[in-house]
């Protein structure tokens, strides 16, 4: 059975399918819950990286799930981004599926060697003898004034390295149907988590409150076993005007937008950013005839250029205008100027005109 | 007051270079026999003095000596003797293939046989080791690996067990204990420990053993598989091979100047020993001294095998350029086949007689196995893996990107 034949909602706004209770919970809890099911129903998945263990983790992710499944499988790691995936990659050499965490995105660099030389390539150098099953979780993105150094957004990174998976949930009930599903999943996956997205759908208005998950229905999660396929995009808003690719941060950013311009605008969630759901990504463009890329990661050699070029590809005559893009700046991702910074609601907004009007 | 003196940037230097012979008083050599064996639960802060000191058991007249000398039968170190000619064997006949362009690329392991051969005598079935591209005699001492799929690998033909994708010597052989070789330097230090702490986990009773050369060590992969097996207590042997060379830099250069290898897993907790590489009973004995603390929750060990790269680092190599030519006919510790061999003899269990004999039978064998892996062809001459198999295997289902690129590498674009 694969992890398709296992999905309970094809789209992440229709969760009726999900067998069981249902609760309300951010995506943390979400992510929590996943992690819950799987080391209840897998004697081989381990959890652990720094302060995931007693503590919880710095944004509670693990929280209670050491004293609920003990030390030898939920534990705290030195700190040692390189260390913490290299023994991973060895426990899944021996038939752990390791579920580690990498504190911030942009502490992952110490772990490029393990990342890309070990685990994207294990199984095709040993032509199947080891595979490394591991899932390895990174909150990335801005938005809480954490500067260079944990704002990051490294999608492009792991998308250019064949072997990997990448995923980026944008609600707490695909969060956790991506987790399980990516723990199950016999390559290494990296699982980006928009931090921003933790307690709420922030859509970019940073100066107004954001609505909390108990009032979304996303934060609606199945309390049990679930899963969201990879490789499936989802339409997260259905419309005529534009096709929107997003993901991550920035689909909620997109939805103030559109709602904030009044374009009927169709937004593509890719929720796997790769492997990818082409088709859903084809079939939306080849409909609206206008597209644009939105992602908060920075613009040159970023994974929209990517996109472009797939489209361009596959729709080039369905397309009526130009393709936009909106991004991050190329810039580090700055402190004090963060909201210059990120692409909110009125630079999408603004892209959006352009795309709609373009003649 | 005087001015200071300028300051001076320090750069190792190795005893020896082309033309004048190397001192090797720089190995602290110590007499067989002479080094203490301290209990399986050592406090590892209480192994300080074995981690600069050298174990040895063989004697330059070959008698086996002291409180290391394992208890072993004359069968057992005959099969030890004979593991570790065939490994030599396969190297000169590979090494010829390579010349012959029938293989792309070789490493051998000249004058390092007996570290990997006893230590695969050591494990147990099921133990798993992460090697160096330098113990191939892991692999030539089990009685249950193929020389003709070994070779299939060094061909890259259609019978490569890796399809292809490897460089020569990189194998892969879970069923015997063998991880597949990155090439990265280091990687599978921390993967052994990874491994070894999952056995623990899953309260399993296998171990792992970790491989590593002196100039990787210097690598952050080394260090944090040190402490790692600390913090975690894993059930892991490491082992540093301090052939002396990485490539052309000296193993001062990776940091062995006024120290050991050894003497940085007493500094971050392990248990450590510095062992004469060259003797296969010192090999065998600590090798078991390791794996017994390994499997009795005792913790991981840190062993610095010395011993020295008889030849060159690669085919692609030649170290006439940056080391005197006669430097292992000169090395103090001598050549393992040739110290088993003596001590043998001195036991009466072996002749010069059955030592050619021997020789000739590996050499029958291993010259058939490389007949037989060239009827399943060459890289040279286009007998390899398809085209098409490289597709396979980048994730365990292709996705419909390699699918797309599969069929336009094959001309069925639409």
């Amino acid at each position: 059975m694969n992890a398709r034949d296992r999905d309970v909602g094809e789209n992440a706004l229709n969760a009726s399918g999900a067998q069981g209770a249902t609760r309300r919970m951010t995506m943390v809890q979400a992510l929590r819950s996943a992690m819950d099911v799987m080391l209840e129903r897998d004697p081989n998945v381990v959890v652990f990286g720094q302060d995931v263990g007693y503590f919880g983790g710095v944004f509670r992710v693990t929280e209670g799930l050491q004293a609920k499944y003990g030390t030898s499988r939920v534990f705290d790691a030195p700190i040692s981004e390189g260390g913490i995936v290299g023994a991973a990659v060895g426990m899944g050499a021996y038939g752990l599926r390791p579920v580690v965490e990498i504190q911030f995105a942009d502490y992952f660099y110490p772990a490029s060697d393990q990342i890309v030389s070990e685990a994207a390539r294990l199984r095709y150098r040993s032509a199947g003898d080891f595979t490394a099953p591991l899932t390895i979780r990174m909150p990335c993105g801005g938005g809480i004034y954490g500067g260079q150094t944990h704002s990051q957004s490294p999608e492009a990174l792991f998308i250019h390295v064949s072997g990997l998976r990448t995923v980026m949930p944008s609600n707490p009930y695909d969060a956790k149907g991506l987790l399980i599903a990516s723990i199950e999943n016999d390559d290494p996956v990296i699982f980006l988590e928009p931090k921003r997205l933790y307690n709420g759908p922030f859509d970019g208005h940073h100066d107004k409150p954001v609505v909390p998950w108990s009032q979304h229905a996303l934060g609606e999660v199945p309390e049990g076993y679930y899963t969201v396929p990879l490789e499936s995009a989802s339409v997260f808003r259905p419309g005529r005007a534009l096709s929107v690719i997003t993901y991550g941060t920035m689909v909620f950013v997109c939805e103030a937008a559109a709602r904030e311009a009044g374009i009927d605008a169709e937004i593509i969630d890719l929720r796997s950013l790769w492997p990818l759901d082409l088709d859903t990504i084809v079939a939306s463009v080849r409909k609206t005839g206008r597209c644009m890329v939105v992602h908060e990661a920075t613009r040159t050699g970023g994974f929209g250029g990517e996109l472009m070029a797939l489209i361009q590809e596959h729709c080039f005559y369905h397309l009526e205008a130009p393709i936009e893009r909106v991004t991050g700046w190329d810039t580090p991702y700055p402190h004090a100027q963060e909201w210059a910074y990120f692409p909110g609601p009125a630079r999408v907004a603004q892209a959006m005109m352009r795309v709609v009007q373009a003649v | 007051m005087t001015d200071p003196a300028p300051l001076r940037l320090h750069v190792p230097e190795p005893t020896g270079r082309p033309g004048h012979p190397t001192d090797f008083s720089y190995l602290h050599l110590a007499p067989a026999g002479a080094v203490r064996r301290p209990p399986l639960d050592v406090a590892p802060a209480d192994t300080a003095d074995l981690s600069y000191a050298l174990v040895r058991v063989l004697d330059d007249e070959g008698h086996a000596t002291g409180p290391w000398a394992p208890q072993v039968d004359t069968e057992f170190l005959r099969r030890g003797l004979r593991a570790m000619m065939k490994t030599r064997i396969y190297d000169a006949r590979m090494l010829m293939a390579q010349r012959q362009k029938k293989i792309s690329f070789y490493m051998q392991c000249l004058g390092e046989e007996a570290i990997a051969v006893a230590q695969a005598m050591a494990l147990q079935q099921g133990d798993m080791c992460f090697p160096t591209y330098r113990q191939q005699g892991l692999l030539l001492a089990r009685d249950d690996v193929d020389m003709v799929e070994m070779i299939c690998q060094l061909m890259s033909n259609e019978r490569d067990p890796l399809k292809g994708r490897q460089l020569p010597v990189m194998y892969s052989m879970k069923r015997a204990g063998f991880f597949s070789i990155s090439g990265n330097l280091a990687t599978q230090f921390i993967q052994a420990v990874g491994w070894a702490m999952a056995s623990a986990i899953r309260g399993d009773t296998r171990i792992a053993s970790g491989w590593i050369g002196d100039g990787a060590t210097a690598e952050s992969d080394f260090h944090t598989a040190l402490t790692f097996a600390h913090v975690y207590r894993a059930p892991v042997i490491l082992n540093v091979v301090n052939n002396q060379w990485a490539i052309s830099t000296f193993q001062t250069i990776a940091g062995g100047e006024a120290t050991t290898f050894a003497a940085r897993g007493v500094g971050c907790g392990l248990a450590s020993l510095r062992v004469d590489g060259n003797d296969f009973l010192a090999v065998y004995a600590a090798s078991c001294w390791a794996a017994e603390r390994a499997r009795s929750n005792l913790g991981p060990t840190l062993i610095e095998w010395i011993t020295y790269r008889a030849g060159a680092h690669s085919t692609s190599d030649d170290p006439s350029r940056y080391r005197p030519a006669d430097d292992w006919q000169r090395f103090p510790l001598g050549d393992p086949v040739a110290r088993l061999k003596q001590h043998l003899i001195d036991l009466g269990a072996w002749s010069d007689a059955e030592h050619e004999a021997v020789h000739k039978e590996l050499e029958a064998q291993v010259v058939a196995a490389q007949k037989q892996a060239e009827q399943y062809g060459l890289l040279s001459n286009g007998h390899i893996p398809s085209a098409a198999s490289m597709f396979e295997d980048v994730y365990r289902d292709m996705p419909s990107h390699l699918r797309r690129q599969r069929d336009e590498l094959l001309g069925n674009t639409p």
